[in-house]
Formats: C-alpha cells, sequence, structure tokens
C-alpha cells in the first residue's frame, strides 16, 4: 500500500520511494531540514499516529521515540501518518557561568536538566521569554553534560545583552540538538578545511576537536575571518594546536590591517582560494554570515570540493535584520 | 534493454555525476547565470532530476512537464546554443565517468527527443 500523510490542512499520497519530507515539501508545507540523510534531525516531526516506518527513529533517544517523534527525510510509511504541526519540545537548562573570552564574547555555561544527544557542530535554540535565537555548541559531550556557548554581545542584541548580565542559576529553554555541520567518521585520512567568521568559530573549534577525538589523521586547516586583528578570539589555544600533535594549521584573515607572517590581509574568500587552490577530495565546514558562507561554498564546489563535502551552516547575527527565509541567529 | 541508469549504477552514480555536470554549468559563463542558485542544494536535486531522466532511470517527466520547467529560461532568451551546451556538458560527465561513446550517444539521444518541449517549440518547426 502507498503512503499517505496527514499535516494540519495537507493530505497526500506520497509518490513510489518519496519519503515523507519530499512529500511535504512538494505539497508547499514550510519543513526544515539540512542532511537529508538521518544525522542532522533538523527535519524531525511527530506522528499523532500511523507509523512512519523503521528507520525514520533509528537514532533517537528513547522518550522521543515514544512520543511518535521521527526523522522525516527517513520516513518511508506504508500506511496513512498523521503528523503534528508545530514545534518540538524544548528541555529546562540552568546557567553556570558567563565568562568574557574576546573582545563583545561570552562563553556561556549552560547545565540542561537532561543529557543532550548532540554533535560537537550543531546548534540549539535558546528560549528565553518570548525570545529564541540559536547559537553553536562550541562544547563537546565527551566533556560532560554542560553546554558551552559563545556568543557576540550586540549593542542592540536583547538575548545577547540578556545572557552576558544574567547571574548563575538562570534558567532557559532548550531545544535542538539541529544543523548538519559536524564531522562524520569513515575517513580518517581526508583533509579537513574549516572556514569561518565571528563567533562561527565556536562550532569550528569544536569540530576540530571531534575529529581529532575521532582519529582523524588527515590535515586540518582552521581559517578565521574578522573584520580587523581585533576580532580575533581563542588565539593562544589554536596557536598551541598548531605546536600540538598532528598536522593541524591555522590561519587568521582580517578584511583590513597590516598583513603579517600570522595575520592574512584581504578578503575571505579570495584568501581561502589563494591558500588551498584545489579542494579536490576535500571536506569543508563554513560557518558565519550568509554572503560570506554561500560566496564560499559556491567557490569550495567550483574548486573541486563534492557538494556533499560540504557542510555550511549559515547564520544572522541580531544586528542584521532577518531576511525572509534565514534563522535569526545569535552564534 | 536495461537503461544507462541502472548500468552506471543507479542513485549513487548519478549523485557522483550530479557534481561534475553542476561544476561544468556553473564554469560555463552561457549557462551559469541560470543555474546560479543561492540554494545549491535545491539546485543539484533539480540537476539530479535531469541526469535521472536523460540516463534513462526512475523519473516521471512529460513533454509537458519539460514545457513547464523550462517556460520562464525560455522568456528569459534560452535557445539552441544554451541546449547544445547542456548536451555538452552532459556528455562530458558520462565521459569523465568512464561511459562509452555508443552510450553517450544513447543518452544525447533521449535529450534531442525532448528539445522542442524544452524550448518550448511547435514540434513541427
Ligand atoms: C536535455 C534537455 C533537458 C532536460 C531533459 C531537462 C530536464 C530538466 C528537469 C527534469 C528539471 C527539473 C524540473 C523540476 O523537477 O522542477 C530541469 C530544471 C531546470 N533546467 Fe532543464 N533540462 C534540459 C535542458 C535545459 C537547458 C538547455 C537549460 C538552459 C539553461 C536548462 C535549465 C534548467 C534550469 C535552470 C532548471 C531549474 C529550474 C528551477 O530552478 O526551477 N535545462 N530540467
Amino acid at each position: 500500500m502507498t503512503g499517505r500523510i496527514r499535516r494540519g490542512n495537507l493530505d497526500l499520497v506520497l509518490e513510489p520511494g518519496e519519503t515523507a519530507l519530499e512529500g511535504l515539501l512538494r505539497g508547499g508545507a514550510a519543513v526544515p531540514s539540512s542532511c537529508r540523510a538521518g544525522a542532522c534531525q533538523a527535519c524531525m516531526l511527530r506522528a499523532v499516529s500511523g507509523d512512519p516506518g523503521p528507520l525514520a527513529q533509528q537514532g533517537l533517544a528513547p522518550a522521543l521515540r515514544e512520543q511518535g517523534w521521527f526523522l522525516s527525510c527517513m520516513s518511508r510509511p506504508t500506511g496513512e501518518l498523521v503528523i503534528e504541526e508545530g514545534p518540538p519540545p524544548a528541555i529546562g537548562a540552568s546557567i553556570a557561568a558567563v565568562t568574557e573570552i574576546g573582545p563583545a564574547i561570552v562563553r556561556v555555561r549552560l547545565e540542561p536538566d537532561e543529557d543532550l544527544s548532540y554533535r560537537p557542530g550543531q546548534y540549539v535554540q535558546l528560549i528565553q521569554g518570548d525570545q529564541v535565537r540559536a547559537y553553536s555548541l562550541a562544547s563537546s559531550p565527551a566533556e560532560g553534560r554542560a553546554l558551552e556557548l559563545h556568543v557576540r554581545v550586540h549593542r542592540q542584541g536583547r538575548m545577547s545583552r540578556w545572557l552576558a548580565a544574567a547571574e548563575p542559576g538562570t534558567r532557559v529553554g532548550l531545544r535542538g540538538p539541529a544543523g548538519a555541520c559536524f564531522y562524520t567518521e569513515g575517513r580518517p585520512e581526508q583533509p579537513l578545511l574549516l572556514v569561518g567568521t565571528g563567533t562561527g568559530l565556536a562550532p569550528l573549534r569544536g569540530i576540530v576537536h571531534d575529529a581529532r577525538r575521532r582519529g582523524h589523521t588527515g590535515p586540518i586547516a582552521l581559517i578565521h575571518g574578522a573584520r580587523d586583528a581585533a576580532g580575533f578570539y581563542l588565539v593562544d589555544e589554536l596557536k598551541g594546536m598548531v605546536d600540538g600533535p598532528g598536522n593541524f594549521r591555522y590561519v587568521r584573515c582580517a578584511m583590513s590591517g597590516e598583513p603579517s607572517e600570522e595575520l592574512e590581509i584581504g578578503d575571505l574568500t579570495q584568501v581561502t582560494l589563494r591558500l588551498f587552490p584545489s579542494l579536490k577530495g576535500w571536506r569543508v565546514f563554513l560557518c558565519g554570515s550568509p554572503d560570506r558562507v554561500n560566496a564560499l561554498k559556491k567557490q569550495c564546489f567550483l574548486r573541486g570540493a563534492g557538494l556533499k563535502d560540504i557542510s555550511a551552516d549559515a547564520f544572522l547575527t541580531a544586528e542584521m535584520p532577518p531576511p525572509v527565509r534565514a534563522r535569526a541567529r545569535g552564534a | 534493454m536495461t537503461s544507462l541508469y541502472d548500468e552506471l549504477g543507479g542513485a549513487v552514480a548519478i549523485d557522483a555525476a550530479v557534481d561534475i555536470f553542476y561544476r561544468k554549468v556553473m564554469a560555463d559563463e552561457l549557462l551559469a547565470p541560470f543555474f546560479d542558485d543561492v540554494d545549491m542544494e535545491r539546485q543539484a536535486a533539480k540537476q539530479k532530476a535531469f541526469l535521472t531522466m536523460v540516463t534513462g532511470g526512475p523519473a516521471h517527466y512529460t513533454g509537458r512537464d519539460m514545457r513547464r520547467a523550462h517556460a520562464h529560461l525560455v522568456a528569459e532568451g534560452i535557445g539552441d546554443a544554451h541546449f547544445d551546451a547542456v548536451v555538452g556538458h552532459l556528455a562530458g560527465t558520462l565521459k569523465e565517468l568512464g561511459v562509452t561513446d555508443d552510450k553517450i550517444a544513447r543518452v544525447g539521444a533521449l535529450a534531442e527527443s525532448v528539445r522542442n518541449d524544452v524550448l518550448n517549440r511547435d514540434p513541427a518547426v
């Protein structure tokens, strides 16, 4: 029997081989998705009734499975599947510490009420009152339950200013994780290029640590872009990693200033392509503002990186008015 | 006769072909403006549909669908030169993947059969 999905006003019969996600998108539903391979969980939805199929709940926490949550990109229902409209549930968390780690950048440590299963490089939605912002996780589950976010404090940023001033013990809500920008095992020798702007460094740093922890042997290069030399942070830690074991290269790129042995000056995309003219066979991670990330993605693809080997996470800072399709994003 | 799609190795091989084909199209000044989409995954999905179709795989498009999918592009000025360029990159892609010339000719013939539909022309012209 062919599958049929219903969600709100939508009611459609799936085509042979079509996933629930593909059907929903065909029907005009606005369902977020990213990896479309059952990894990132961005497309997670809840079944009110019906069976989403065996693959669709693989890897989900038992609690979520019990409630009917499933990954729509992996769901090929054979009967009728009724899907709930609305966002996934939130868990509670306490702010444990807020520390300044750079110019107008704070590190926020959170203690979630329950373990969050995530991959370094993914992001969470932080909920405070009626405000919701997405922040990349700079921590790793290997370091314990606590979560770490890097937050750029914007002069006009309601959430970021509130976070920077929050007392330990303050409660917030969390939703997630989401995002497909994370290290995947299977090709330990593959060279990795990570390029990010501003607090896009947080997920990239997490990915580098994760790759090494998982036994990555190939070369890893990290390029951090900022407006000027004052915009860099975690410099000593990253420089220390260059001297450590493994093949790690760290480049800082500022849009203006005096070039030096330590600092590249110029457009981030141009500098990246000059340093890495051929990316055939590389895995690429890009995090930062949408215009930078989109330009880099296209150029990395044209220089030989496979589309499936490019993971990009574009986010807006609170200072910019959010265009229609992009997520409002803090870090 | 099994389709070239199956001979190539089905969906997995088409995924590899999408990258090569898309890169060629983006590097072609004549075609790039039509394919330059910020959402590269969306564009790649369309090209996967294109490659699945012309290799005889499971893509269910009719001539009417082809007319509709390309009508706005015809309005923007695509014509035989664009069509020939697309077919050229298609052949180049298959060659890079080690497909033999006779099979490439078969794909070329399949593509040729929808020229009038893609360019929204009356078949008699
Ligand atoms: C061999 C001939 C061709 C075939 C079989 C073909 C087939 C297809 C198919 C199956 C799609 C996806 C339709 C959909 O599902 O929305 C598509 C989309 C598209 N085709 Fe073609 N195509 C051909 C020639 C061309 C040519 C000559 C151009 C010239 C620029 C072109 C430009 C495009 C573009 C830009 C799209 C995406 C449209 C969008 O963004 O919605 N195609 N084509």
